[in-house]
C-alpha cells in the first residue's frame, strides 16, 4: 500500500537505514559505496513521488513528545523542491565522493559515508518538517552529523575549523533559534507551519514580531547571514565532497530553506512587510551580499573564495525573505535550486583540480584548462550561472529578486544585487581565464584525474543549463506557496 | 524596654553563645578548635529550645492516676507517659507523648486541673544533642585522619598543601 | 495503575511509608556486620530493590487515594509523627529509589576498586544509612523529623565522602569542610523549626500550616522562614551557599558522587519546596517576595556564574560539580517563578538532571576504574579506548546542553515556556546564556574524549578496554533514559505537573 505518508516516513528511513548498511559493510569498500549509491537512488525515486503528491499536503505524525509537543512531517511544495534538490544532488555527490576519496587515499572513509547518510536524513527531516520543533530537531541533527565530516582530516587545523563550526552553529541555534521557537510556541500555542503565517494569524505586535524576526534571522546560523557567517569559510578544512555537500546540498540550503519556511509559514509575507526589523535585516542581507563578494576577491585559496561567494549568494534568499514581497520570496526559493546546482559544480571542480594536481591556490592554477578542458568548461558554466547570465539557471532568481526589490520600494537593494553580479564576475571568472588563456606552469599533469571526479561537475553544469528552461514548471509549482498575486505580477514581466 | 529584657533575658546568653560559636568557626585556623566552636554554636540552639519550653509552675509530666481505655489513649493529659526510648532517634524521639505545648513567648494554656511541664522541647534537644555528638565524633575522626595524611591540622597549612597539589597537577 | 497499588501484600502496603525508611536502617546495621564487601553489597542491593518496589507501590497508592497519611506507631498527628505522601514526595521517592538501585549495581566494581577491602562492608553500611536518611527527609510530615533525617543523611555523607581519601587525601579536607558548613546549615534549619514551634505550638507540618493561616504571620514566623531557607539552601547547594559541593563531589569515591549528585541536593530542594508551599503559603507577602527576589535572582546568578566557573576547571569531576550548582540554579529559577508551570518545569528539570548527572558521573567512574582518569586531559582518546562509556558520556553531556533528542531539551523547553508565561524575558536570556556556557564546558570534555588521541605507553597505543558489565548496564540505562524520556516525555511531565499542582493547588 503505497501512501504519501509511507513515502514521508521512507524519506527519513532510507538514508538512515542506508547509513546502517554502510557502517556494516565498512570492510568491503565496493559494497559500501554501492550501499550509498543505492540509498541515494532509492531516496531520489521516493522524493520524486513526494514531489508529485506535495499539493495534497500529506502529513505524518512522527512522535508526540509531551502534550502539545509533536514531531510532524507535513509536505508542501517548497519542502518538496528542497528535498528533490538534496536527494538528486546526493547521487551526484556520492559518485564524486567515491572518486575523490579514493583518488586522494583518504582515511576513515566508512565514518565519512555514514555521516553523509545521517546528514542527508537530517536534511530530509528539515525539508519535510511540519512545525518548528521538528525542523529544529533535524537542524541540530544536521549540525552534529556534519561535524565529523568537517574535522575529517583530524589535524590541528581541522579541529580548529571544526570547533569554530560547531560553536557558531550550536551557539546560534541554542542561544537564538531555540528561544525564538519556544517564544513562537508560547505566543501561538503551537509551532505549526500554516499558510499565511502562524504568527500573522495570531496577531502579534510589530515590536514582538521584530524581535522574533531578528532572533530567527541570526539564529538560523546555517543561512550564514553576516556576522554569523565565519563557520562557513572555516569549514573549508573539510574534504571537498563535504564542502560540496555543505555548500550545495544539505547544510547551507537547509539554513536558507529554514529561513524561507519561517518567513512564509510562520510570519507570512504580509506580516514581514509591516515588521520594522525586516527592513533593517534586508539591508544587512544586502550588505552581506556585497561585503562577502568583496572579501571573496581577496582570497587566493579557491575553496575560501567559493565559501565567501556562498555567503554572498545565500544572503540573496535572506534578502528575498526580508523584502516581504511574494515575488522576492519566490526568487529566494528559486535561488535555492539554481545556486545549489551552480555551486556544487564549482566546488566539485575545485576538488577535481586538487585531486589531479594537489593545488589549492588560484594563482597556481595557470593553464590547467588545457589539460582538463571539460572540467574548466563545467566550472565556467557554473560561474556564469552564479553571475546570473542567461541562458543559465542562475539568471532567474536574480530577475525575480530585482523585481521584488522594486515592488517593495527598496530600490537601493537592486543596486546591491547588480553590484554583486559584477563582483561575481571579478572573483569567479579569473580562474577560467587563467585556466584557458594563461600559459601553464608545468609541462603536463602529475596524474589524470579519475573519471568520477570529472563527470559529476559536467553533469551538474548541464543541469544548470537545463534548469534555465525549466523555469515555467518550477515557477508554477512554487507560486501557490507564496501569494497568488505572484502569478499576476509575473504576468506583467 | 526593661520589661522586655526581663521577660526575654534567656535570649541573651543564647545569642552570645551563638555568636561566639560562629566566630570561632570562622576565625580559627585549627580544625579541632573549629569543631569546638561548632559545638558551642549547637549548644546555643539547645538553650533556645529548652528555655522557650519552660512552663512556670509546671509539674513534672508524670500522670498519677493513669486511665487507659484503648492502647492508643485518648484525652490530652493521658498521653504524658511514653518518653522517648525506642532505639532509633529517628522514629522515637520527636512527637511521642507530647502535651499541648505552651511556648514561653505566648500565654500558657491551663490544662484541665494540673499544669504540666512540657517534655517535648527536652525530647527534641536530646535528639539534637545526640546528633551533635555524632557530628562531633565524625568530625574528630576526620581530624585524626587529616593529621595522619597531612601532618598538620592548621587550616593555612592544609590549604597550601591542597592547592599546591592542585596546581602541581594542573597544566 | 491499580496494579501498582495492589502488587504488594496488604500488610506490607499498609506500612509501606514506614518500611521504606526502616528497611534501609535495619539493613545498614546488618551490612556493617557482614564479613566482606561482596556480601554487604548484596544486602545493599536487596535493600535498594525493596525500596524501589515500595516507592512504586506508594505511587500506586497515592494515585488511588490521594494523600496518604501514615501514623508512625499508631500515634495520631499532630501529636504523633506523621509520614505524609502526596504526588510531590512520591516523585522524589521514585527518583531516589530507582537511582539508588542503579547506583548500587554500579557500586560493586567501583567500590571494590576504590575502597580498602576491610572497610567495604562499613562503607555499604554508611551508604544505607544515607539512603535511609534521604528517604526519611522525603517522606516525613513532621518538621523536626526532617531535621533528624537530614542530619542522618548528612553525617553518613561526610563519612562516605571521606572514604575517597584512599585515592586522594583531599577528600578528607573536603569532607571536613562539608561537615562544618553542613552542620551550620542544619543548625540554622533547626533554629528555624524552633521558631516555628514557638509560633505555632506544633511540629506537624500540615498542622503548622493551618495554624499559621488562621493566626497570621509575625516576626517569629518570618525569622523562622529566613533560617529555614538558609539552612535548606545550604544543603541544596543554592548559590552562594554551594562552596562545599565542588570539592566534595570531586574527591569522593565515584559511586558516592554519582549517587549524591542525583539525589542529595534534590531531596534538600524538595524539603525547601515542602516548607515554602505546605507550611508557609506562597500567597503570604514575604514568601511571595522571596520567590522573586531571592530564588529567582539567586537561581539566575547561579546558572551563569557556576557555569562560567565550570568552563575553567581542569579536574573533570569538579567541572561537573560546578555544573550541578548551575543546574540547581535552573531549579531555583523554576521555583522562583511562583507559578504552577514554573514549579513543574523546575521539578521536571530536577528529575531530568538526576538522569543526566547520574550517567555522567557513572561514565567518569568507569573511566576512572579502567584508567584512573581524574583530570580533563586524562580523558584523551576515551572515544577509542572505551567507546561504550564515551557514548553514554556524550549522550548525557549533550543532554546537559539541551540538544534535541535528549531529555535536557524537554526541561529547557518547559523552563523557557514558564519564564515566558511569567513575562521574564531576562530569565530566558539567562537560560540561553547558561546553555551556551554548558556547551562550552561540555565541548571541552567531548573534544578531549573524541578528538584527542589516546596516550601511548612505551610507544604502544592504549588498548580498548570494556568497563565491567555491572558498570556498563546502569550507566547505559541512565544514558538511554535520557533519550527515551525525550520521546516519551509524558510520564515525567505528568509527574512533575501533578507534583506541582499538589503543592500549589491544594494548600
Amino acid at each position: 500500500m503505497w501512501t504519501p505518508e509511507l513515502s514521508l516516513a521512507l524519506a527519513l528511513a532510507i538514508p538512515a537505514i542506508g547509513g546502517v548498511f554502510v557502517a556494516l559493510l565498512g570492510s568491503r569498500p565496493n559494497l559500501r559505496e554501492a550501499a550509498t549509491l543505492i540509498a541515494a537512488v532509492l531516496l531520489a525515486l521516493n522524493v520524486a513521488y513526494l514531489v508529485e503528491v506535495a499539493q495534497g499536503h500529506p502529513t505524518l505524525n512522527l512522535a508526540t513528545l509531551a502534550p502539545g509537543l509533536h514531531l510532524v512531517f507535513k509536505l508542501e511544495p517548497l519542502g518538496a523542491v528542497f528535498a528533490a534538490v538534496a536527494s538528486g544532488l546526493w547521487i551526484v555527490n556520492s559518485l564524486y565522493s567515491i572518486g575523490y576519496m579514493r583518488g586522494n587515499n583518504e582515511k576513515n572513509q566508512t565514518r565519512f559515508y555514514v555521516c553523509f547518510c545521517i546528514a542527508i536524513a537530517g536534511a530530509m527531516g528539515v525539508a519535510l518538517s511540519g512545525n518548528l520543533l521538528t525542523m529544529f530537531l533535524f537542524y541540530e541533527v544536521l549540525t552534529l552529523s556534519t561535524y565529523p565530516l568537517v574535522t575529517h582530516k583530524g589535524d590541528a587545523k581541522a579541529k580548529r575549523g571544526g570547533a569554530i563550526y560547531l560553536s557558531i552553529l550550536l551557539g546560534t541555534s541554542i542561544g537564538l533559534l531555540l528561544p525564538a521557537v519556544i517564544a513562537t510556541h508560547f505566543l501561538a500555542g503551537s509551532t505549526d507551519f500554516i499558510a499565511g503565517g502562524l504568527l500573522a494569524v495570531n496577531e502579534i505586535t510589530p515590536a514582538i514580531s521584530s524581535v522574533l524576526l531578528v532572533l530567527f534571522a541570526f539564529g538560523i546560523g546555517k543561512a550564514a547571514l553576516m556576522p554569523v557567517h565565519p563557520w562557513l569559510p572555516n569549514a573549508m578544512v573539510a574534504p571537498t565532497p563535504v564542502s560540496a555537500l555543505l555548500h550545495a546540498v544539505a547544510v547551507v540550503k537547509a539554513g536558507v530553506f529554514a529561513m524561507l519556511k519561517v518567513g512564509t509559514y510562520i510570519f507570512g509575507p504580509e506580516l514581514i512587510a509591516i515588521t520594522p526589523a525586516a527592513d533593517a535585516l534586508a539591508w544587512i542581507a544586502g550588505i552581506s551580499i556585497v561585503l562577502a563578494s568583496v572579501v571573496a576577491m581577496t582570497k587566493d585559496n579557491l575553496k575560501a573564495r567559493l565559501a565567501f561567494s556562498t555567503v554572498s549568494q545565500l544572503s540573496y534568499v535572506t534578502l528575498g525573505v526580508m523584502l516581504g514581497s511574494p515575488l522576492a520570496m519566490l526568487g529566494g526559493a528559486l535561488q535555492i535550486v539554481m545556486h545549489a546546482w551552480g555551486k556544487i559544480t564549482l566546488f566539485m571542480s575545485a576538488g577535481a583540480i586538487y585531486t589531479a594536481t594537489g593545488k589549492t591556490e588560484i594563482s597556481q592554477m595557470n593553464g590547467l584548462g588545457r589539460y582538463m578542458p571539460w572540467l574548466f568548461g563545467a566550472y565556467t558554466i557554473g560561474a556564469l550561472s552564479i553571475i546570473g547570465l542567461p541562458p543559465l539557471g542562475g539568471s532567474w532568481p536574480k530577475l525575480f529578486l530585482l523585481q521584488g526589490a522594486w515592488d517593495s520600494g527598496q530600490a537601493w537593494l537592486m543596486v546591491a544585487l547588480i553590484a554583486s553580479s559584477i563582483l561575481n564576475v571579478a572573483y569567479l571568472l579569473p580562474l577560467s581565464a587563467r585556466g584557458f588563456f594563461s600559459p601553464p606552469e608545468e609541462a603536463k599533469l602529475k596524474k589524470q584525474p579519475p573519471m568520477l571526479v570529472i563527470l559529476p561537475p559536467v553533469i551538474t553544469a548541464l543541469g544548470v543549463v537545463v534548469l534555465f528552461f525549466l523555469i515555467g514548471p518550477l515557477r508554477d509549482y512554487l507560486a501557490p506557496v507564496f501569494l497568488s498575486s505572484t502569478l499576476a505580477a509575473e504576468a506583467a514581466l | 524596654m526593661l520589661e522586655i529584657l526581663a521577660e526575654r533575658f534567656n535570649y541573651i546568653p543564647i545569642i552570645i553563645l551563638m555568636m561566639i560559636g560562629l566566630y570561632v568557626v570562622i576565625a580559627t585556623g585549627n580544625l579541632v578548635k573549629r569543631l569546638v566552636g561548632l559545638s558551642i554554636f549547637q549548644t546555643s540552639v539547645f538553650l533556645l529550645y529548652i528555655t522557650i519550653g519552660k512552663v512556670f509552675g509546671g509539674a513534672p509530666p508524670i500522670l498519677e492516676d493513669y486511665k487507659a481505655d484503648d492502647g492508643y489513649g485518648h484525652g490530652g493529659e493521658g498521653e504524658a507517659y511514653g518518653a522517648a526510648e525506642a532505639g532509633h532517634a529517628a522514629e522515637a524521639a520527636a512527637g511521642h507523648g507530647a502535651d499541648q505545648a505552651a511556648p514561653a513567648a505566648d500565654a500558657a494554656h491551663q490544662a484541665a486541673e494540673v499544669l504540666y511541664s512540657n517534655p517535648l522541647p527536652h525530647v527534641l534537644i536530646l535528639t539534637a544533642i545526640v546528633v551533635g555528638v555524632a557530628t562531633l565524633a565524625v568530625g574528630l575522626a576526620l581530624v585524626v585522619r587529616i593529621r595522619e595524611a597531612y601532618g598538620t591540622i592548621e587550616d593555612d597549612a592544609l590549604n597550601t598543601a591542597d592547592y599546591s597539589l592542585e596546581s602541581g597537577s594542573a597544566e | 495503575m491499580q496494579f501498582l497499588a495492589d502488587f504488594l501484600p496488604a500488610g506490607v502496603a499498609m506500612h509501606a511509608p514506614a518500611l521504606i525508611v526502616v528497611i534501609p536502617l535495619i539493613t545498614a546495621a546488618l551490612a556493617a556486620l557482614m564479613p566482606n564487601g561482596r556480601v554487604a553489597w548484596i544486602v545493599a542491593l536487596i535493600t535498594a530493590a525493596a525500596v524501589a518496589l515500595l516507592s512504586l507501590n506508594l505511587l500506586g497508592q497515592v494515585m488511588d487515594e490521594g494523600v496518604i497519611s501514615y501514623h508512625m506507631g499508631g500515634w495520631a498527628p499532630p501529636l504523633g509523627i506523621e509520614y505524609r505522601v502526596d504526588m510531590l514526595n512520591v516523585a522524589l521517592l521514585l527518583l531516589v529509589g530507582f537511582v539508588g538501585l542503579l547506583c548500587v549495581f554500579y557500586a560493586l566494581p567501583s567500590v571494590a576498586d576504590e575502597i580498602a577491602e576491610n572497610k567495604q562492608a562499613l562503607f555499604y553500611s554508611a551508604f544505607l544509612v544515607c539512603f535511609a536518611g534521604l528517604l526519611g527527609v522525603t517522606i516525613t510530615g513532621d518538621a523536626f523529623n526532617v531535621f533528624v533525617f537530614l542530619e542522618i543523611s548528612s553525617i553518613s555523607t561526610y563519612v562516605l565522602i571521606a572514604m575517597g581519601a584512599g585515592k586522594d587525601r583531599r577528600a578528607l579536607t573536603a569532607s571536613y569542610n562539608y561537615l562544618i558548613l553542613g552542620t551550620i546549615g542544619a543548625t540554622f534549619f533547626v533554629i528555624g523549626v524552633g521558631f516555628l514551634y514557638m509560633a505555632t505550638g506544633t511540629l506537624n507540618m500540615a498542622d503548622m500550616a493551618a495554624i499559621l493561616e488562621a493566626n497570621g504571620h509575625n516576626r517569629v514566623s518570618q525569622a523562622a522562614f529566613a533560617f529555614i531557607v538558609v539552612g535548606l539552601g545550604l544543603k541544596a547547594a543554592m548559590f552562594p551557599l554551594h562552596v562545599w559541593l565542588p570539592n566534595a563531589y570531586a574527591f569522593a569515591p565515584n559511586f558516592v558522587t554519582a549517587f549524591l549528585a542525583s539525589t542529595a541536593t534534590k531531596v534538600a530542594f524538595y524539603a525547601l519546596i515542602r516548607f515554602l508551599f505546605s507550611v508557609f503559603h506562597p500567597d503570604v507577602s514575604f514568601v511571595e517576595m522571596s520567590f522573586v527576589w531571592l530564588f529567582a535572582v539567586v537561581g539566575t546568578i547561579a546558572m551563569v556564574v557556576a557555569s562560567l566557573q565550570a568552563v575553567f576547571q581542569t579536574d573533570a569531576r569538579r567541572l561537573l560539580a560546578y555544573s550541578s550548582v548551575a543546574q540547581v540554579g535552573y531549579m531555583m529559577l523554576g521555583l522562583g517563578m511562583g507559578t504552577a508551570s514554573g514549579l513543574s518545569a523546575g521539578l521536571l528539570h530536577l528529575m531530568n538532571h538526576a538522569l543526566m548527572k547520574g550517567a555522567l558521573f557513572m561514565a567518569l567512574g568507569a573511566f576512572a576504574l579502567n584508567f584512573g582518569v581524574r583530570r580533563i586531559k586524562d580523558l584523551a582518546g576515551m572515544g577509542k579506548t572505551m567507546p561504550a562509556s564515551a557514548m553514554a558520556f556524550t549522550i548525557a553531556g549533550l543532554s546537559l546542553v539541551g540538544v534535541p533528542l535528549t531529555v535536557g531539551f524537554t526541561s529547557k523547553w518547559y523552563l523557557v515556556t514558564a519564564a515566558l508565561e511569567r513575562g521574564w524575558w531576562w530569565a530566558v536570556a539567562a537560560l540561553m546564556l547558561s546553555s551556551l556556557l554548558a556547551l562550552a564546558y561540555v565541548a571541552r570534555l567531548l573534544s578531549a574524549i573524541w578528538m584527542d588521541s589516546p596516550p601511548t605507553h612505551h610507544g604502544e597505543l592504549t588498548q580498548r578496554r570494556l568497563a565491567p558489565w555491572m558498570v556498563l548496564v546502569p550507566m547505559s540505562i541512565l544514558a538511554l533514559a535520557n533519550i527515551y524520556f525525550f520521546f516519551h516525555a509524558d510520564p515525567l511531565v505528568w509527574l512533575a505537573r501533578s507534583a506541582a499542582e499538589a503543592v500549589m493547588g491544594g494548600s
